[in-house]
């Protein structure tokens, strides 16, 4: 009996002990984990904090183990530009074009076609020479191709990668890329001999604040005084001479990539070309209306370099005031094509 | 569905460029081409921490948002690839993109860029066949059903790759365990009342 008894006590202190052992363990790791916590704080990377940030989007005190890279950690004007070129340059673009489009259709529908009010003479002065003419419709061929293909790289994706597929649609991205890619330089050389050419016409005087103030005879029913060209041509020029240099000097840094510009440097210059060039195109379609279906006589000063005497007098009457004794009588054998421009005498505008 | 993500834990990462060597050599990206890259902050200071960066096949990637001629999209499982047959090389993804990902050749005359490369979380992209795909884009590891290899080659397994919500998983138990005071994600999904593991979320607008 007595060694059970003895047997029995050594087992409760042996449970004890095992008790005891086991919680001073448990304690112990508890402890253990709490410094090893603590040790871990005190060596960890610092907390991320306002100055990290900045240092992450600045790339200052900052490598990188890229080849030739000088991308910071975060780019955080991606997100800026994203938002100014999805969310207001293209749904305005498209309005700024859609617009000028629907304004010009109605306008002609309403009012219509400009005609000349007075019979033709059939006398004809040199309003563009054959230089001018060249220069025109290169620039003009150009620039409808450059506006298309920069219309397609805009909006393509919504209309045309539904309506072809795949297959074709990446051929006619890569021709439109191309295009203007290349196009684009050789526009923006002849856009600056343009501009200088006919510099010196577009010069403005008190005769276009007048033509603007008359709204360029849209306001009463006279015509407004002009010399050659209208204060609307010359705003034209002045457009193309500011916000045109403007798309050419844009496009040009996001053409050649290779010079080492920085990535918020094309984003500026993307932002840039597309204003310029959509406010561009939405103009040139009043450009096209006006030289073409809008007003009688127009297109044939640009294509057969002659106008009618009665479209000087009534369009650009100072002007006709200067060169009326040079107006000549066409050989109606030679009709259309002009050869009275060799007998012109010397010192026509042009 | 899975959404594919990768996460770098600058508390592991000792600028090995394990991953960026990997990565190289998983996809044979071409020369001067380099998916990965590891960017050191305060490099030689006591507060020095490095982190590797490629593509992070973001939710609402800017890249797919500005393509002009849909090179690029997402695939279910999150993964933004692209296809090379598409692209014009405009750059426009690389204006865009948060992590300078998107990367261009320049061999081309006139400084062309030529087409888009950028990291494809080793899952390949549009081929005609197995090889084509390789020779465009590198190794397809997601459908031999492997991780990428930057991730898994990870010598400190400071860059994990996987589900979002498992590689989440692994990092909140590594903040949990060093008891870091700001730098841990919560959960991908923040729905319910607040609880305690919400206040070891990451939150950059509080500031120390």
């Amino acid at each position: 009996m007595l060694t059970h008894n003895a047997c029995l006590a050594l087992g409760r202190r042996l449970t004890l002990l095992l008790l005891l052992v086991t919680s001073l363990l448990l304690a112990g790791q508890a402890l253990a984990q709490s410094a090893g916590t603590e040790g871990e704080l005190a060596t960890a990377v610092p907390p991320v904090d306002a100055e990290i940030w900045r240092q992450v989007k600045s790339g200052e005190n900052f490598i990188d183990t890229r080849h030739d890279s000088t991308y910071n950690l975060v780019n955080p004007s991606g997100e800026t530009w994203r938002q100014i070129r999805n969310r207001w340059v293209s749904p305005f673009g498209l309005i700024a074009v859609g617009g000028m489009a629907a304004l010009i259709l109605m306008f002609y529908l309403i009012v219509g076609r400009k005609d000349l009010q007075e019979p033709r003479s059939g006398r004809k002065l040199l309003r563009w020479s054959t230089l001018e003419r060249a220069l025109h419709w290169t620039v003009a061929t150009l620039f409808v191709v450059l506006a298309l293909t920069g219309l397609n790289l805009l909006y393509g994706k919504f209309v045309f990668n539904p309506l072809l597929g795949d297959a074709v649609w990446a051929a006619m991205m890569s021709g439109t890329k191309l295009l203007h890619n290349y196009l684009g330089p050789i526009f923006g050389f002849l856009l600056i001999v343009i501009l200088a050419k006919f510099l010196k016409k577009n010069i403005p005087d008190k005769t276009d604040w007048e033509w603007f103030k008359k709204g360029g005879g849209l306001i009463g029913k006279e015509h407004v005084d002009a010399h050659f060209a209208n204060g609307g041509e010359k705003a034209w020029f002045w457009l193309l001479a500011t916000a045109g240099v403007l798309v050419i000097a844009s496009g040009l840094v996001m053409d050649f990539p290779n010079y080492g510009q920085s990535r918020d440097t094309m984003q500026w210059a993307n932002v840039i070309h597309s204003l310029g060039a959509l406010a561009l195109t939405a103009v040139s379609l009043g450009h096209i209306y006006i030289g073409t279906i809008g007003t009688e006589g127009a297109l044939e000063g640009m294509t057969t370099g002659y106008v009618d005497e009665t479209w000087a007098k009534e369009h650009h009457n100072l002007w006709y005031e200067e060169v009326k004794d040079q107006a000549v009588t066409p050989d109606p054998s030679t009709e259309g094509h002009h050869k009275g421009q060799a007998t012109h005498p010397p010192g026509t505008p042009g | 569905m899975a959404t594919m993500k990768f996460m770098c834990d600058a508390e592991r990462c000792i600028e090995c460029n394990g991953c960026v060597t990997a990565c190289k050599n998983a996809n044979e990206v071409e020369w001067g081409i380099q998916r990965r890259r590891v960017v050191t902050l305060n490099d030689g200071e006591p507060t020095e921490v490095s982190i590797s960066v490629a593509c992070m096949h973001c939710d609402d990637a800017p890249c797919i948002a500005v393509c002009p001629t849909e090179t690029l999209f997402k695939r279910d499982d999150g993964i933004v690839l692209h296809d090379k047959d598409m692209c014009i090389g405009c750059g426009y993804c690389l204006y865009a993109c948060p992590f300078g990902a998107p990367q261009f050749p320049g061999t081309e005359a006139f400084g062309e860029r030529g087409k888009m490369d950028k990291c494809t979380f080793c899952a390949g992209g549009p081929a005609d066949s197995k090889e084509e795909e390789y020779e465009k884009y590198g190794a397809n590891r997601i459908d031999e059903g492997k991780l990428p290899l930057c991730a898994e080659m990870c010598s400190t397994k400071a860059l994990i790759a996987g589900d979002a919500q498992t590689v989440a998983d692994i990092f909140r138990k590594r903040v949990v365990q060093r008891g870091h005071k700001d730098g841990a994600w919560s959960s991908t999904q923040r729905v319910g009342p607040q609880t305690s593991m919400d206040n070891l979320a990451f939150d950059a607008t509080r500031q120390e």
